[in-house]
């Protein structure tokens, strides 16, 4: 079954209005407009709209000279799609599996559940009343095909039934090509080609009276689209499609709810214990719950309902998936420090966002291994509960030459990214200083590197030099103006090791005199 | 002939026992190292001792498997900057884990969780200064924590004063000038520390010239050797070296 939700961005807009501003709004010509690269242009519009002319497509400065008092509302593409996607869970009243035909379609199975309904006509009438109620102005239609019922659902009659053993080209073959569900220059093609109703593609596809000239127009139409692959782009494979010659798979909508538990209590609590309390079940009954899944928590929300309606929200997130009430008790007991209860909680619900899967596992029978010591995940969860999220990460190299660019840091259980093997004869500190610091060169050598120079207050004699090693900007990323470094290791007096550069070099005309850098520190 | 032997010289012989090596199979569980904040040598003493307990101990568990902490305050990291990847020990860039603690309180805090945790090798802390919350009671509880779970802890204290602390073993390390590379005598050679180990439980005090050369600590015999290279005669062979303005050596050679 096909359902074809014919106006649903304008459904959707007028349900957002109050049902008294409804009649008000659907006199006034009004128009969805979506923004493009040349000016607003008209996604949709309502039924007034259409009739003082504005079509799809058209500029908004277009429509607004045929009819000047248009009314211009933004179209929401993304909330039209969130939209279909929970309509086609809910579609599955109808039916086991549904599919999402975007961008204003669903697609359901109904294969053998219409007595449930009482019959195929009795279903459709249901589909018509059930989204009428909502709101929705839909056409449905039945046929043995997934693109069978969405050619009828489109172009069909109303309430449009094709029974298994009809012949579909002479229920289907009237209607135009468009209704093959392709692409808008592949129609173009077919219109060019003089090919305009199903029965003429048809004509061509092998079954007619004259199976040679048949035959023979079927492969010139498809050498003609011998490079197609998609379907969409193919109107012999959509046609085969229609006909149920080639399978067509799609993706069904599969209802995937949050792992979600809750506790509401005859009295509202305004201790601390109690509360603690109250999360540590939660806790339990959470385990339970993704026990039962197979699954461990990424990411949890602790949901705290006052009595004066206020709603306090608590979300940690965990380095690893874990199913372990106590370590889950004990993160959220740091993060209640600052709860203000007021006159009293009187729900906690507990939510898991994000859930991996965490398969069931052996408890380790030499207890010894778990009583000693935290696991590394645990260590990690408790320690960026409190010093925040991106306190704990692990350096990882990024492809670049420049130092500071060159390393980047990221969340520490992680996969590590593949990355180019380092160079051994690059020399580079062990810790680079969070901004180069700039030094004063009080005497300079002449081959260029600095004899004695001054860093945070202090003259150092520099007594070995290696260098320059020249990185180059990265024009790919910085601008024409960026300079380069030339870079050395040096060595003072008392043996300290540093690693400094100069940018530029006199004369590149990006700037004035050079001026030196020190931006690392050997071990 | 064990029995020839002078009390004397089987004092001589256990003496070397009281006095710290590289490589000794008792390595202390919590050290503390000075160091200046304005150079990288505590760290980098700190990571070769750290190395050489791991290796020293590698026999008795897999220790190469398992991640090392570095925990650094604020200020730690102001002054000294962040651990740069391609300058690490070669076995360490896949297993570092930073911390980045706001406050001396929750580095003490990142460091006592780490200690917890079964699953580091050892744990590397950086503190800038004598913060109040580092006093002999943190302290005693680090050495405690890293005791009772058998992981290592090397505490580097930048521009500090040695106040008041339970580590098992203190040092004050500085920058030492390095002996000169084979190839090129005048660039800088392989990091050199003075090591001086001014408390300890089972070992006497004493200063060492530390190097960690091809990944494993060892002591270097004459530090006065190392002079800076102007004053060194130069090496064989350098005379070859000269530029090639006009002739090539083959026609030198040639001529």
């Amino acid at each position: 079954m096909s359902i074809w939700l014919a106006r649903l961005s304008v459904n959707r807009w007028q349900r957002a209005l109050a049902p008294e501003e409804r009649a008000a709004a659907d006199a006034l010509p009004t128009a969805l407009i979506a923004e493009t690269a040349h000016g607003p242009r008209i996604a949709t519009a309502n039924d007034a709209g259409l009739m003082v002319g504005a079509r799809p497509g058209m500029l908004l400065a277009d429509a607004r000279a045929l009819c000047p008092q248009l009314a211009a509302m933004a179209a929401d593409p993304a909330g039209d799609l969130a939209f279909l996607e929970k309509l086609a869970l809910w579609a599955q009243r109808w039916g086991p599996w549904s599919a999402l035909d975007p961008p204003d379609g669903l697609l359901v199975d109904v294969t053998g559940v219409c007595h449930l309904f009482g019959g195929e006509e009795c279903l459709l009438a249901d589909v018509v009343a059930a989204c009428g109620r909502r709101g929705l102005t839909v056409r449905a239609a039945l046929a043995p095909t997934a693109g069978a019922a969405w050619a009828l659902a489109h172009f069909g009659p109303p309430a449009a039934i094709l029974a298994p053993d009809d012949d579909p080209l002479r229920w289907l073959g009237d209607l135009p090509v468009a209704a093959l569900r392709l692409d808008d220059d592949v129609i173009t093609v077919l219109r060019r080609l003089g090919i305009k109703r199903l029965g003429d593609l048809a004509g061509v596809s092998g079954e007619g009276d004259d199976p040679a000239a048949q035959a023979a127009a079927r492969d010139a139409l498809l050498r003609r689209f011998r490079n197609r692959r998609s379907p969409a782009a193919n109107p012999l494979i959509r046609l085969d499609q229609l006909l149920g010659r080639v399978p067509e798979p799609l993706l069904p909508v599969i209802a995937h709810p949050m792992p979600m538990v809750q506790r509401r209590l005859m009295e509202p609590i305004r201790h601390r214990d109690l509360l603690d309390r109250v999360v540590h079940d939660l806790a339990q009954d959470m385990v339970r719950a993704l026990e039962a899944r197979g699954e461990g928590a990424r990411r949890l929300e602790l949901g705290l309902w006052r009595v004066d309606g206020e709603v306090l929200l608590r979300r940690i997130e965990l380095a690893a998936a874990t199913r372990e009430a106590s370590h889950i008790t004990r993160l959220f007991a740091a993060r209640l420090d600052d709860v203000e209860a007021g006159f009293g909680i009187e729900a906690v619900q507990l939510r898991a966002s994000w859930s991996e899967p965490l398969a069931l596992s052996q408890a380790d029978l030499d207890a010894a291994a778990e009583q000693h010591g935290t696991s590394l995940a645990a260590c990690i969860d408790r320690l960026s509960v409190r010093l925040g999220p991106k306190a704990v990460t692990r350096p990882v190299a990024r492809a670049s030459h420049i130092p500071e660019r060159a390393q980047g840091w990221q969340a520490p259980l992680d996969p590590v990214p593949p990355s180019q093997g380092q160079l051994a004869f690059h020399t580079r500190p062990l810790k680079l200083l969070e901004r180069a610091e700039r030094i004063a060169v009080l005497y300079a050598s002449p081959d260029g590197y600095p004899q004695r120079f001054r860093w945070r207050g202090q003259v150092r004699e520099v007594v070995r030099v290696e260098g320059p090693e020249r990185l180059a900007p990265e024009w790919w990323r910085e601008r024409s103006t960026a300079r380069l470094r030339d870079y050395y290791r040096i060595e003072d007096d008392a043996g300290r090791r540093y690693w400094i550069y100069r940018q530029g070099i006199a004369g590149d005309g990006r700037g004035g005199v050079p001026e030196w850098f020190l931006q690392g520190l050997f071990g | 002939m064990p029995s020839h032997l002078s009390p004397a010289r089987v004092l001589s012989r256990t003496l070397p026992e009281s006095r710290w090596r590289p490589g000794l199979a008792d390595q202390p569980f919590h050290s503390e190292i000075f160091a200046s904040g304005s150079e990288a040598s505590g760290v980098g003493l700190a990571l070769a001792l750290a190395q050489d307990a791991m290796t020293s101990l590698d026999a008795q568990t897999a220790e190469s498997a398992r991640h090392v902490l570095w925990v650094q305050d604020h200020k730690a990291m102001q002054t000294g900057g962040r651990p740069c990847l391609a300058g690490l020990p070669p076995g360490l860039r896949r297993r570092l884990i930073h911390v980045a603690a706001a406050t001396p309180e929750d580095a003490l805090f990142a460091l006592e969780e780490g200690l917890k945790c079964r699953d580091v090798a050892c744990v590397i802390g950086e503190i800038a200064g004598n913060p109040r919350a580092l006093n002999f009671t943190a302290s005693r509880r680090l050495s405690l924590t890293a005791e009772s779970h058998g992981v290592r802890l090397w505490l580097v204290r930048l521009d500090a004063t040695p106040d008041l602390s339970s580590a098992r073993m203190r040092w004050q390390a500085r920058a030492a000038p390095s002996p000169p590379p084979r190839w090129n005598p005048a660039a800088p050679g392989t990091a050199t520390w003075h090591a001086e180990l001014f408390r300890a439980r089972r070992h006497a005090p004493g200063e060492w010239m530390l190097s960690d050369e091809n990944g494993s600590l060892h002591t270097v015999k004459q530090p006065e050797a190392f002079v800076p290279a102007p004053t060194r005669t130069a090496p064989d062979l350098v005379h070859l070296a000269r530029p090639t303005v006009g002739q090539s050596l083959a026609a030198r050679a040639r001529a």
